[in-house]
């Protein structure tokens, strides 16, 4: 187990870089504590990919250095590095049991027999194989075989830290419940480094402390997922976390209040504000509610979400969209929308007024 | 007028893939198949579309008999989850080609295809080739040449499940318009309950073959006929008990008493299977919970806005999702808040709800 | 997978069917005919019944070429197979020297049968041939007119040169097709490179590697071009194989009869092994 420490990463996959665009990953500093459950979060193509082979050794990195315990390793092996990684697909060996796999790790390391055993015996237990360790590997089901990817990992003690690179891709929506869970739970058990590489926000937020949001080769913002939702940095992050995303309205700045559509607005970091750029306003769903005045709008459209509906209003010229609670009432037509102070927030060129780096 | 399946069954060798169903898909209507892989719906869909036959059964469309046409002979159009374009054809030809198979004239078949193109956002990519494009570009193509031949059904066999997140979401949303005031009967498959609940609609859920339920989206998800349907159209799963009901108060895991509150009244004394959405079980007290749970608490999930907490309850794992961040410590005890009155109640022995 | 049910299709392989018919089920009729009768021309047949494959199976002639047949057979894939699969793996994965390696390989298998023959032939000329001539020169005899030895080694190493490309192109076109994650995988197990081919390598090429055993060993039991031109079965009958054997009865001796017999057998061992050697390979799928 170790702290990890990314140092001014850069990569290219160009053998002769020439511009900042040639780089799918552009200057990269990170530090991530022992123990630690993280993700990586961003839309394909956004480098987090990139960065997973960084750190577990299958790409050189152009640029920069990452260290395990201070240990410059980024030109070590993945072998050198004791890393362990599960992939989108499940990746097992076809013709071994179940408990072959669990022991294959162990046994290319010369463990000892009666320790292999065990160990395997141990990881079966928590991860509900015990029953099926005699099977062949290759009869089970696609959870079952992503966690034998897992149980590889954890099978040995002297793993660094374990990736997962979108490892519920193939699994069912209903078994992805209790994988992600078990995951979760894992991760508390064992006290692992666990990186968790996703496009799907729901995992990233329930699964890590620390969530890292990417886009177009850089870190966005790195936060709690309390953080993320309710400050995002960005209106990137706002957007891309959070289902439905976040509003985001073009307004002006007049004296530390927004004002959209002729209406002052009451925000969270109104005093930051300069008033300069592109000036937005940044609002989630979760943060409207339909009131008797305040801004004027009007409904379009009502999607019932199960235990919320997504109600679609245009304000302004301007689609707006908030959450209303199961079993609450939604007017038709004409309707008047109230911002929360505290989570309305301005935003100069996407940046959030008074964070900018 | 709609599409009718009458008493369809698919057998094959001596598996059925289909249990004998009928189902009526209106005119213009969005259908929903919801179930987990492997449940038939990708086989229904086939079946629906001609390219499988089914064992016995008949199709009938605007009410004549259309069971053993042939795919190329109905006009349907479909949609699948891996992204399927012609390789070589430039995203305008690509979504031309139903058209000039069709023989249609070339002033025609451009207007149609701009205009396919403008309701898909795709006019920018028109002469670029679908290897030069992104998974959702690949996929709003794809979606293209099915709508722009005026199909009568439509069929989308999960079209979402390979794009990213953000990508689905958009496309979710936009999806419904599009076929907003076409005569076209659409049937999407998916294996997400939320995906289903978004898109409204009409809804049919499926397990092992077999529909279980066929009505407007919402009756189907808040007045499952049984358990199967309430367990298929839940996400995440919904939490079951047995409980036995004296007089106005409802026995839970031996120890707890609830009030049958305004659902469970009206029911006769006796032993009940409780449903109760995860949504429906809180970590704090409102003013419509009226019933505690007690457990144990296995995992925590927070997301930025939401909590999902995982309880062991006498053996039994209850899932509650809540808005708002309530962390609770794994391994310590807890007690969570029960809206009985939104409970759904199914008899132990067939499944069905009574309530 | 679905297929779409459309009897028209049928109408369309209609004419392969007619080929097969053709090609394979008359002429075959036609031996099966031939081996159950007599016939000195003059289109007079008279049934025999099994006689001719009675006499066959007692024929010490055939069982010596049976046996050489199976023992070239033999040493073939044994030298084949691995030594394909062992290239595949030696070659690169991308990069501009693929095409290089794919195109040298090709070139063996893209010359005729005859030319093989003929090119051994001059090159292993103990005189004035490339190999003949360097063996010789190392001191160590060889003659493959004279000694079955010298033939034998000759016609085996004619053989691997011109066959074991196939093998090594079937062999790469699956090693390609393996995901790059069970690499990736295997190196963060820590598996060493014999473990990487036990464990990944060699079952996802079990299909591959049944194939081209298959195919193998149809090609080389029906060897009959290379070897008569190279030593016309010699020395004396030392390479005489068990086409050569059947022509020589047929053509030579116009023994139709026997001849067709023979064919049938021939025919037989090959489809009986073939089956039981597929059937064996794929029986661990089912489970």
């Amino acid at each position: 187990m170790a702290e990890i420490r990314i140092d001014k990463l850069r990569h290219s996959y160009m053998a002769n870089p020439q511009s900042e665009d040639d780089y799918a990953l552009k200057r990269l500093s990170l530090t991530w504590q022992d123990g630690g459950a993280y993700a990586l979060l961003g839309p394909s193509g956004c480098g987090k990919t990139t960065l997973l082979n960084l750190i577990s050794g299958l790409l050189t990195p152009t640029e920069g250095t990452i260290s395990f315990n201070g240990r410059d390793v980024s030109h070590a092996s993945p072998e050198e590095r004791n890393i362990a990684q599960v992939f989108q697909f499940p990746v097992i060996y076809d013709t071994m049991t179940v408990y072959d796999n669990l022991a294959f790790p162990l046994r290319n390391r010369g463990v000892p027999e009666d320790e292999i055993k065990t160990r395997v015996g141990e990881i079966a237990e928590m991860l509900e194989l015990t029953r099926t360790l005699n099977n062949r590997a290759s009869g089970l089901t696609a959870d079952g075989k992503q966690k034998i990817s897992l149980g590889r990992g954890l099978v040995r003690s002297d793993v660094n830290v374990i990736m997962f690179d979108e490892p519920l891709t193939v699994i069912d929506p209903h078994l992805k419940w209790q994988l992600r869970s078990k995951l979760k739970e894992l991760h508390l058990r064992t006290k692992r480094t666990m990186i968790y590489v996703t496009h799907d926000q729901t995992e990233a937020l329930t699964f890590a402390d620390q969530v890292v949001v990417m886009n177009q080769g850089e870190v966005v913002q790195s936060g709690t997922p309390i953080e993320l939702f309710e400050m995002p940095q960005h209106t990137f992050v706002g957007h891309f976390i959070g289902s439905p995303g976040m509003n985001v309205l073009p307004c002006e700045v007049r004296g530390g209040r927004a004002v959209f559509g002729g209406e002052a607005i009451s925000v969270g970091n109104g005093e930051k504000a300069t008033g300069k750029g592109r000036t937005e306003i940044g609002v989630r769903p979760e943060f409207i509610s339909l009131a008797n005045s305040g801004i004027a709008a009007e409904v379009i459209r009502v999607a019932d979400a199960g235990r919320f509906r997504i109600v679609e209003t245009r304000s302004h010229g301007h689609l707006v969209k908030l959450l209303v609670k199961e079993g609450e009432q939604v007017p038709t037509g004409q309707t008047f929308l109230a911002f929360d102070p505290e989570h309305t927030q301005i935003y100069e060129d996407g940046w959030m007024a008074g964070a900018r780096r | 007028m709609a599409l009718e399946l009458i008493d369809i069954a698919k057998r094959v060798g001596s598996e059925t893939h289909i249990h004998p169903t009928s189902l009526v898909l209106p005119e213009g209507s969005f259908n929903v198949l919801l179930g987990t892989t492997l449940a038939g719906k990708t086989t229904l869909m086939q079946i629906m579309a001609g390219i499988q036959k089914p064992t016995s059964g008949t199709i009938r469309f605007r009410g004549k008999d259309v069971t053993g046409l042939a795919v190329q002979q109905r006009n349907v159009s479909m949609v699948y989850q891996q992204f399927i374009n012609y390789p070589n054809f430039s995203v305008y030809d690509n979504i031309a080609s139903p058209l000039k198979v069709a023989g249609m004239d070339t002033a025609e078949i451009e207007r149609r295809v701009m205009a396919a193109a403008e309701l898909l956002r795709l006019k920018p990519m028109l002469k670029r080739k679908p290897s030069e494009l992104s998974g959702g570009q690949q996929q709003r193509t794809a979606i293209a040449r099915a709508i722009v031949k005026d199909s009568d059904l439509i069929l989308l066999d999960e079209p979402l499940a390979n794009l990213d997140y953000k990508l689905r979401e958009e496309l979710r949303d936009e999806l419904p318009k599009l076929f907003a005031g076409r005569n076209a009967i659409v049937v999407y498959a998916t294996t997400e309950p939320s995906e289903a609940l978004l898109f409204g609609g009409n809804t049919a859920t499926l397990h092992e073959g077999r529909i279980t339920q066929f009505g407007p989206t919402s009756s189907t998800y808040r007045l499952p006929k049984d358990l199967l349907t309430a367990q298929v159209f839940s996400d995440p799963p919904i939490n079951t008990t047995r409980v036995e009901k004296r007089g106005d108060k409802l026995h839970v895991f031996g120890s707890k008493v609830w009030p049958a509150g305004q659902v469970g009244s009206g029911l006769p004394d006796g032993v009940y299977t409780l449903g109760i959405r995860p949504h429906h079980v809180t970590p704090l007290p409102t003013d419509v919970t009226t019933g505690e749970i007690e457990g144990r608490v296995l995992v925590t999930e927070l997301s930025g806005s939401e909590s999902v907490i995982h309880l062991d309850v006498a053996g039994d794992t209850w899932v509650s999702q809540s808005h708002g961040i309530h962390p609770f410590e794994v391994g310590s005890h807890a007690t969570l808040h029960v809206d009985v009155d939104r409970g759904l109640f199914f008899s132990p022995s067939s499944g069905e709800r009574v309530s | 997978m679905n297929k779409v049910v459309n009897n028209r299709a049928w109408w369309l392989v209609l004419p392969v069917f007619a080929m097969v018919l053709f090609n394979a089920l008359l002429p075959l009729m036609t031996v099966v005919n031939y081996s159950l009768q007599e016939t000195f021309g003059n289109n007079e047949f008279f049934w025999s019944g099994a006689i001719w494959f009675e006499q066959l199976l007692h024929d010490d002639q055939f069982h010596a070429s049976l046996l050489r047949q199976i023992i070239f057979t033999s040493i073939v894939l044994v030298i084949q197979i691995p030594l394909g699969l062992a290239i595949a793996l030696c070659m690169p994965r991308s990069g501009p020297w693929v095409s290089v390696c794919l195109v040298l390989l090709a070139l063996p298998l893209l010359v005729p049968w005859n030319v093989v023959g003929s090119m051994w032939n001059i090159m292993a000329l103990p005189d004035i041939g490339l190999l003949g001539k360097a063996i010789n020169s190392l001191g160590i005899p060889y003659n493959y007119t004279r000694q079955p030895i010298s033939a034998w080694f000759t016609v085996v190493l004619m053989d691997v040169w011109h066959w074991t490309s196939l093998v090594v192109l079937l062999c790469y076109a699956g090693l390609v097709a393996i995901p790059d994650a069970y690499y990736q995988a295997a190196k963060v197990d820590g598996a060493k490179p014999w473990a990487v081919f036990r464990y990944i390598q060699l079952p996802k090429l079990k299909h591959v590697l049944t194939i081209a055993i298959l195919l193998r060993f149809m090609d080389s039991f029906m060897i009959y071009t290379e070897v008569i031109v190279l030593t016309g079965g010699g020395p004396g009958s030392t390479t005489k194989f068990l086409s050569i054997d059947l022509v020589q009865k047929a053509l030579g001796g116009f023994d139709l009869g026997p001849a067709a017999a023979f064919s049938i057998v021939y025919f037989l061992i090959i489809l009986l092994v073939s089956w039981l050697f597929y059937t064996l390979m794929m029986r661990d799928e089912a489970k």
